[in-house]
This record gives C-alpha cells, structure tokens and sequence, in this order.
C-alpha cells in the first residue's frame, strides 16, 4: 500500500535522524528537549528565509535591472 | 603477470617490487587517493589482499556531530548531577576528599559516565549455554536506563552466535573430545592445587607439551593456565633494562603489558607498516640506547598473527625478513591464528610457508580454536628451559586442569589428523571457505570491511555512536549475536561490529545472518562503501630492502 510505504520512509527517515544526532541513544527527557531545540532552530531559519530571501531577491534584481537596464 | 583486479593484489615472484598505483588510472571512476599497495613481493608465496576503506568524509563529519552532541548532552547530565538535581549513579570523590587529586574527572571516566552508559546493555550479555553455532541468552533488562540491570529469568533461545572466538567450533558439548575429557576428569579430578614444579606436574601436561612441539614444528613447547598471563609474564622473563622492545600499535593489552613489566624500552611502529619498523630498527642499531649510545642488549619484535579489532593478518614474511637483516629476535603472538590459518592449521607461519625456526618465540593461546584455556610458548629448547625456570606464569601459576589438557590434546590430535577422522582437516577448510564467502557477500553487500580477506575476524564498521547500540539491539532483535566494539578499543571514529566465523556455521546460517545484515544495514544505513583502498602505508616503498648485512 502506498500510504503504508510513505508511513514506513517517514519512520525510517526520522530514524536516520535520531541516529545520526545521536538522540537515538538520549533518555526521553532529553530527547524531547533536543528535538525543541531542532525544532527551533529549523523553524527560526525557515522563518528568516521566509522573511529575508524574498527582500533580498527583489534587492538583488534592481540592482542587477539598475545595472543593465 | 597475473590478472589484476579492484581491491587485489597479486604478486609476482619474479619481480622484487611492485607498485601497483599505476593500475588505478585504468580504471574509470578511480580518482583521488584510491590505491592498494602492497610490496616485497618476492617475500610472499600468496596473494596477500588486505584492506582498509577510507572513512567517508561525510560520515566523519556526523560521527564527530554526534560525539559532540552526546558530549554536550554529558555535560549537561555531569552538572546536574553536581548540583544535585538528579540522583547520582556512578562513584565520586567522597567528600573529605574534595581537595584531592580528583579521581573521576578525567576523559575516560566521562566517556563511561556519559557515553557508555547509554548503550551499555549491548555488552556483558550472559550466556546459558555451549557458546557454539547458537546460543542462549539469559533475559535482561533495565529501568533505570543501564545503571542497573534486572533478570526476567527467562531465556532467549537460539541467538546465532557470530562473537565467540570458536574458529574451528572446537567449544562443544559433544563431539570428539567429550569422552576423554570426562574419562581424565574421572581420573585425575578438576584442580591441580600445586604449580608446575611442585606437585601440579602431570603425565598430561608432559603429554600435551611434547604433542604441541610437533604440531607448531618447534623444538619444545612450554603451557600455560592463561594466555593473558603467557604474554604478561613472559616478555618481563625475556628481556629487560637496555632492551629495546619494538611494538606493533595494535599489540593486544597483554603484549602492551609485559612490554611495561619488562623494564625494557618501548617504540611502537604503525600498524602492519614495515616502512616504520624498519626506521625504528635503523635507529636503534645506528644510534643505540640513548644518552649512552651502547648498543641494545637485544631487539624484540612483537607482533600478533591476526589482530582481532582490524581483522588484519602480520606481514610475517616482511617481519622475518628484517628481523635477519637487522638480527633481532622476534615474538609472535598467534592467539587468534593458530588453528584458523593455514591449510593444516598450523597459524601464520604455515599460511605464509615459513620456517618455525624463524620465529624465536612462538605464543600462543588455546581459548580459541582449541575451545579451552591456557597458553603457550614454543621455541627453541635452551628457551623453553630457560622459561620454566624464569617464567613467573610458569613458576608461580597454578599447573592446567587437566580436563582441560585433555580438550586440547584431542583437538589438537583432530586437527593434525592423528585421530583417525578428517575432521580436523574438513573444519579448517569449512572455516577458510566460511570466510571467504562471508567477507565477499558483506563486501557485495556495500559494508566497510576491515582487514585480510582470510582472516575469519570480521570488523564491520560502524562508525557512528548511536549505530553500535542500535547495531546491537537490532541484530539481537533478529536473534543474531554480534560483538560491537567502540572507543577505546578501538580509535573514536572507528567504532565497529566484529562478527567471528566459526567451522561449525552452516552456509544456512550464514545465509540467514547475511539477510539480518542486510536488513539491518538498510535500517542502519550502514552500506557505506564506495570501494575505495587507503593507502597502508604512508611512505614510498622503495626504501626496504630485504637482503641481510654481510658482517
Ligand atoms: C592477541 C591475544 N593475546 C592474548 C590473549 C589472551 O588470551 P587468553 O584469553 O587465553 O587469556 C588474547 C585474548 O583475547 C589475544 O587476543
């Protein structure tokens, strides 16, 4: 089933994820307290990327249309 | 020349050296650092095909990631211990003691405290039966995340054993020496309560040291109760002050501890790498002890046959080689080789085709392939004359039980074919073909595989922290028994499993624990191969040269 096969690549993927951060081997207490740190920080920089890439790109596109248009 | 391929190298007896770094701009995709080396051909009467992949960049990278973030997570566990916030485990200084040289501070104690313990339920399993083919495991558990660990009482039956040292699967409950051994257990009783030249010297031990002269193709032979103890107190009896002892950096920690006892210098060279064991011979004969620059009283090499943690086996032809050419004297531990190498099982120096009488003191232990217990020492006569009377394991030590004389006796006998039966003869070529096959399909499969392709040692690597508990629990999940080995056996970055092939695995089961691997090495991601060799040695091979000094 597919969905079933998505369900299983997700569940591998955030294996990958406590193994390779070591958190696979972390008491619960501070799983939880290092996956909010992760979440944070992912969610801080998807947040300034959000923000600032799209200022950023239009910035760097007046520029460029300053210098050759 | 012979047909060369990827990851081999054949050896041409005609031609002295051969580099074969030219072959890998042959082969398309073979770019960068990518070579195997070998050299001194002529030396070699077999192909000698050992490897080590590279550790890909990557995968350093996240192993030092994970180290980092377990260290900090250590940190945080050590402070609030400190303060008392949570219950403190393991010892500490008491407090009138605060002041003091601390003793729990250091690296080490930190990395058990804080590393170790975390997966510590992979180690110290106990065992409930014959440690063959399979295996039984008594149930264990934890609640208190490994500090502490509780038995259900039950039994997990039928784990399939792939981490005893049983090459030759000579650790039975049946089999052909169980009736002699209860026949002398009968006779002679379990403990000899004297040493050797007291009351504890039997007509077996007698026995088994003129049979073991014969199997090794030595003068005379001398047995211990205990191979840790063979190597720790012999090197002291050996050599001492104003001697140099010249040491392999993988020297198991017995070798590594008589060479302490003795007194005598100690010079480690690189693993396997006759370039620096040669410098270091250079040095030694050129510029003597130091300070005073008398020459050393006597040059000891000490290598092992095959090293368990690398899988690797010695470069004896090379090792023997220089020891003429520079006129030391050599010490050869086979612990894990006698038994499983050679076509008559006869360790290192049959594989190779050597002469025993190049190699002056042969060790050895009979905890592996013999499925018993003990040491011993072979050599020539003046030597093992000598050692009985020096020898402090061979003065002081209770004499071997002699149920257990009897195990090896017999299986030494099977293993020489003196018993009537091809049994012997068929597990030595079960276990070479065992080998082979395994190490080709992990290696098929995509592991990193450490080491000779004969040796039956298996290290599979690992690397990452969290991967050897998870490595652990999976396979035992699976019931498949394996050995994981991290820091500090071996260096921080190269944790491993070290899977040991046995005669008694069937291609079924070796079949099955290949299909477990594969399972677990997909749930792991541990296929990191990309088939490429580093370098064994670090400097050009031209410089050694093998012919002895006319003097
Ligand atoms: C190379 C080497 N030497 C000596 C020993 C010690 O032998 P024993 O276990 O018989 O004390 C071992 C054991 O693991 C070994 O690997």
């Amino acid at each position: 089933m597919d969905l079933k096969q998505m369900k299983d690549y997700i569940y591998w993927l955030y294996f990958q994820y406590l193994l390779v951060t070591c958190s696979y081997v972390l008491e619960p207490w501070e799983q939880s307290m290092f996956h909010t740190i992760t979440i944070t920080v992912v969610a801080m920089v998807v947040y300034t990327a959000y923000v600032f890439i799209p200022i950023h790109i239009r910035l760097a596109f007046e520029f460029f249309s300053q210098i050759f248009g | 020349m012979f047909p060369l391929k990827l990851g081999h190298c054949s050896l041409n007896k005609e031609i002295g050296v051969i580099v074969i770094n030219s072959l890998w701009q042959q082969i398309p995709g073979g770019f960068g650092k990518i070579h195997h080396i070998t050299q001194n051909g002529g030396l070699y009467k077999r192909p000698f095909n050992e490897a080590f992949e590279e550790t890909p960049m990557l995968v350093a990278v996240l192993t030092y990631v994970g180290y980092g973030i377990l260290t900090l997570f250590g940190y945080l566990r050590d402070f609030l211990r400190y303060w008392k916030i949570e219950k403190c485990h393991n010892a500490t200084e008491r407090e009138e003691q605060r002041d003091f040289v601390p003793l729990y501070q250091d690296f080490e104690n930190f990395y058990t405290r804080n590393l170790y313990m975390r997966i510590r339920d992979s180690w110290n399993r106990p065992i409930c039966s014959v440690p063959g083919g399979k295996v039984d495991l008594l149930e264990r558990v934890s609640h208190d995340y490994n500090w502490t660990f509780t038995y259900t009482g039950k039994v997990i039956k039928d784990i399939i054993n792939m981490g005893s040292y049983n090459y030759l699967g000579f650790a039975e409950n049946a089999g052909p020496s169980k009736i002699p051994v209860t026949k002398v257990l009968s006779q002679y009783g379990c403990g000899m309560c004297s040493t050797r030249q007291e009351m504890g010297n039997v007509d077996k031990h007698e026995e088994l040291e003129t049979l073991l002269a014969r199997y090794l193709g030595v003068e005379s032979a001398l047995a211990y109760g205990m191979g840790f103890a063979t190597n720790s107190m012999n090197i002291p009896a050996l050599v001492g002050k104003g001697c140099l002892i010249l040491s392999d950096e993988l020297n198991h920690a017995s070798l590594v501890l008589g060479a302490r006892l003795s007194g005598a210098t100690i010079r480690i060279f690189k693993h396997n790498n006759m370039q620096s064991l040669e410098k270091l011979l250079k040095d030694a004969i050129v510029y003597g002890q130091p300070r005073t620059h008398r020459p050393w009283k006597k040059i000891l090499i000490i290598v092992e046959g095959i090293y368990s943690m690398e899988g690797s086996i010695v470069r004896l032809p090379e090792v023997i080689a220089l020891k003429k050419k520079y006129k030391s004297y050599l010490y050869l531990d086979e612990a894990h080789s006698i038994g499983a190498l050679g076509p008559n099982g006869r360790g290192v120096v049959e594989y190779f085709g050597l002469d025993p009488e190049d190699v002056d003191i042969m060790m050895g232990t009979f905890t592996k392939s013999f499925g018993a217990a003990g040491g011993y020492i072979g050599g020539k006569k003046e030597l093992i004359d000598y050692l009985r009377v020096h020898s402090h394991s061979a003065v002081y030590a209770t004499s071997l039980s002699p149920p257990v004389v009897q195990q090896i006796i017999t299986t030494m006998k099977c293993i020489m074919g003196e018993d009537g039966t091809t049994l012997g003869k068929q597990r030595i070529q079960q276990l070479a073909e065992n080998t082979r096959y395994f190490r080709r399909r992990l290696k098929e499969l995509g592991f990193i595989i450490y080491g000779n392709e004969d040796s039956p040692v298996v290290p599979l690597m690992l690397y990452m922290p969290a991967k050897i508990g998870a490595f652990g629990r999976e396979m035992l999940k699976r019931h498949i028994g394996v050995v994981v080995v991290g820091f500090p056996a071996t260096p921080i970055i190269e944790s491993r499993a070290r899977i040991c092939l046995s005669a008694i695995h069937t291609k079924e089961i070796l079949d099955i624990a290949l299909k477990k691997i594969d399972e677990v090495g997909d749930l792991l991601m541990l296929k990191y191969s990309r088939h490429r060799q580093v370098p064994l040695l670090d400097r050009p091979f031209d410089e050694t040269t093998y012919e002895e000094t006319e003097d």
